[in-house]
């Protein structure tokens, strides 16, 4: 946990967090918003497509943006308590 | 999630322990305004006390924050711990729209009006992704402030400031109208002296402390709007489920209303009332077809009729009614018009089965199975559900008002976790609004349709008489019945009434307008204090006199910032309600205006500072040019006339989606055509992309 990652790999490994927060949001939105009218199905007593639109979505929202938040600080912590390096 | 980076974690704790207090005296004075009205305390003495002391304390902590250092005046000295950013973004963001007109527009619109829900929390991601921790690393006050830095040269920021004034104005404009009206509901007071009300209180707030009295302000005003959304529709919750907690128990009511939809699209009284609408229809149509002429038959008829009356020994009740349907009739040709366009519309969403709303639980419109035109209608509906969530999001990563906050917060950490707490306080309002929509539904579906028209519940007649727009109905099978159809509800009466559909007393009703009133003045004190720093910090110090002293600097914001409350409050007071569609399309405009250019800035060095300003030109010239061209008010407004012609069917609040990517297309295209940027903006970048405390 304790050696920082060279700035190219850091920037490497945000952006590729990045693309799957971005594609994560894409395909629960977008992408099973196109087919909302087939997922109709019940899932735990509700409608699907309709739970999914109302509150499943917003859920993983929530995901991202923690999960997001809570990778990249620890991060940032590792590459700034390193030694050898000033803080910026 | 820990409150990162602070630094000041006794001022955490002060701040706790302020906030609970608050929160404790709020609880108090609901509770002894609830006593004072079960003593005989009138509505509009209870809607004065809510309207005056929700005012008065925004312009008191406005005082107790009054600051004149730059640094506290335009980003509150970046020390906001990112909940309570969190939670003044919420606020900022949450419009009075959004707090009093979601729930409508669900409850008319049913799964399509949930484009509005994904739209507006999943900006949040983009803005957690891409934008907020640059901007923070970057740490300037404004966002025509980045673009100038990382751009170089006049254009890009000229650019930043032309988009955020044009965004924010209309959208200000929208929230001093909210303003008015609600305090005119709640309180009997005029329009314009509600609005001007409003804009005193927030004025004081803003102008004395800048970005750190609106922070603590924001704060105040979401915790009143939490509550006074939540607290209704809690109760509703139990009555009909036994639960407090309708976000988890909704969809059995949603199962109900379904079921019940289906029940009245068989009904027979409702049947008849949809061909009585029908007829309706037809006979409009067709007086419209020569209105001048229709005009004076209806006129010839009702003196004959009045004159045979007075001939015949009618009652002297009788002879009113005539001579008021005389009177009632539209006095010239434009007047029948206008009057009888209206009456068409409703007629002929009433002739449809559920009075033209889509069943509930069903995305999209049409039928992908059905006949050509269904499969058509299917297609638009769903293509044009996706492209608003799409400029709703892309529109919510973009608003100036909204980015800037992130500027407040001690560090990047902190930037990031904030933007975690604020969908979080965003996302405790979105759960329960399309719950809010259901539950009302179903009350209306099961308690309301079919009780006898004598016999409705008082709020019907109480919320009708504040503005028919909001709650009226008319018998026309003359059964002595309400039916479905026969029942007109405007979207904002759907969480104004929300308390008393629950059977909470009217001083819950004075909570939840104070709520909306929240939302308006918190959203108008964000929008303000970005035009003011856009024009003083942007246009005039970076751009005019470079040499300005930061006293000279904060005194110049606020003098902005009073001029354009003013002209703001002017124009809201005209009562310009076209310009309502405005606000909605401010979320394409900002989209297509901002988020390439900030993007591109941040994840591509090769961006160059001309790409930037031709790409935001282009995107913001172009959603300008669809919504211009497509908008029926805007359309009269230049003149144009003909056939309306959309691009493959997209509606002119989603002109986004083509204004977005031709941003990026032309700031990519520029910036292969144009010499790399210099040095010092490609170490920019380097920076901002490198971890940091701040």
């Amino acid at each position: 946990m304790s050696t920082p990652l060279s700035p190219e790999r850091y920037w490497r490994l945000n952006r590729w967090l990045i693309a799957v927060g971005l594609l994560l949001g894409f395909v629960v939105t977008f992408g099973l918003g196109w087919f909302a009218r087939e997922l109709d199905f019940i899932f735990l007593g509700w409608g699907f497509n309709f739970w999914l639109a109302a509150q499943g979505a917003l859920l993983v929202y929530l995901l991202i943006v923690t999960g997001y938040a809570w990778i990249m600080n620890r991060l940032d912590d590792r590459q700034l308590d390193a030694p050898g390096r000033p803080p910026a | 999630m820990k409150q990162a980076g602070a630094g000041e974690p006794g001022y955490g704790r002060q701040l706790n322990r302020v906030y609970r207090a608050y929160v404790a005296c709020f609880v108090v004075f609901i509770l002894s305004l609830s006593w004072l009205e079960s003593l005989g305390l009138s509505r509009e003495a209870i809607g004065l006390i809510f309207l005056l002391s929700t005012v008065a304390l925004y312009a008191g902590i406005g005082i107790i924050s009054r600051t004149t250092d730059p640094v506290e005046y335009y980003v509150a000295g970046r020390r906001i711990p990112a909940l309570y950013n969190g939670m003044a973004t919420a606020a900022d963001w949450m419009s009075a729209a959004s707090f009093i007109g979601l729930a409508g527009t669900l409850y008319l619109q049913g799964y399509n009006g949930l484009a509005f829900v994904l739209g507006w929390t999943g900006g949040y991601c983009l803005v957690s992704l891409l934008l907020a921790p640059y901007l923070r690393r970057f740490g300037g006050f404004t966002i025509p402030d980045f673009l100038g830095e990382r751009y170089g040269g006049h254009w890009p920021r000229m650019m930043g400031v032309l988009a955020s004034v044009l965004c924010s104005f209309t959208y200000v404009v929208a929230q001093l109208y909210g303003v008015g009206l609600i305090a005119s509901r709640l309180t009997g007071l005029a329009f314009e002296l509600g609005v001007f009300l409003g804009l005193g209180g927030m004025l004081i707030c803003s102008f004395l402390g800048g970005m750190r009295a609106i922070t603590w302000t924001q704060v105040a005003q979401y915790l009143v709007m939490l509550v006074a959304f939540l607290l209704p529709v809690a109760w509703l919750s139990v009555k009909q489920t036994g639960s407090p907690l309708p976000q988890l128990v909704y969809g059995q009511q949603l199962e109900r209303v379904s079921e019940r939809e289906r029940e009245l699209a068989r009904d027979p009284r409702e049947r008849e009332v949809m061909s009585l609408y029908r007829h309706r229809a037809d006979l409009l149509r067709s007086k419209l077809e020569n209105p001048s002429l229709a005009l004076a038959q209806d006129r010839a008829l009702a003196q004959l009729w009045l004159d045979d009356l007075r001939q015949l020994p009618a009652t002297p009740e009788d002879i009113a009614t005539a001579e008021r349907a005389l009177y009632q009739l539209p006095r010239d040709e434009a007047g029948a018009r206008r009057l009888w366009s209206r009456e068409l519309e409703e007629a002929e969403s009433k002739m449809l089965p559920l009075g033209g709303m889509p069943p509930h639980a069903q995305p999209y419109a049409g039928d992908p199975t059905g006949s050509a035109a269904q499969q058509l209608d299917f297609q638009s509906s769903r293509l044009n559900f996706l492209a608003l969530v799409f400029c709703l999001m892309v529109g919510t990563a973009s608003l100036p008002h909204v980015l800037a906050r992130y500027y407040t917060v001690p560090s990047v950490k902190a930037a990031r976790n904030s933007v975690a707490w604020t969908l979080f306080f965003i996302a405790l309002v979105y759960f329960t609004a399309p719950a809010l929509a259901v539950l009302v539904k179903h009350e209306i579906l099961y308690q309301l349709v079919g009780t006898r028209i004598d016999q409705l519940p008082a709020w019907v007649s109480a919320w009708s008489r504040v503005d028919a727009g909001l709650i009226h109905f008319k018998d026309i099978n003359a059964d002595g019945l309400l039916q479905f159809n026969e029942l007109s509800l405007g979207s904002d009466v759907i969480m104004l009434a929300s308390a008393e559909i629950a059977g909470l007393p009217f001083v819950i009703s004075g909570l939840v307008a104070a709520g909306a009133l929240a939302a308006a003045l918190s959203t108008a004190d964000g929008l303000l204090l970005t035009m003011a720093n856009a024009l003083s910090h942007d246009l005039y110090f970076k751009m005019v006199d470079p040499s300005a002293s930061t006293a000279r600097r904060v005194t110049l914001t606020k003098v902005v910032l009073l001029m354009m409350a003013l002209i703001a409050a002017y124009i809201a007071a005209l009562k310009p309600a076209d310009i309502l569609f405005l606000v909605s399309a401010a979320f394409s405009l900002a989209a297509s205006a901002f988020f390439p250019a900030l993007v591109l800035g941040i994840f591509w060095k090769r961006a160059t500072g001309p790409a930037a300003a031709a790409g935001m030109l282009a995107g913001l010239g172009l959603t300008v040019y669809y919504v211009a061209t497509t908008q029926p008010w805007l359309r009269s407004l230049f003149g144009l006339d003909g056939p309306v012609q959309l691009w493959w069917g997209i509606e002119p609040i989603s002109a986004g989606v083509f204004g977005v990517p031709l941003g990026f297309a032309v700031i990519l295209l520029v910036s292969w055509l144009t010499p790399p940027p210099p040095p010092e903006a490609q170490a920019l970048v380097e920076r901002l992309r490198s971890p940091g405390q701040a």
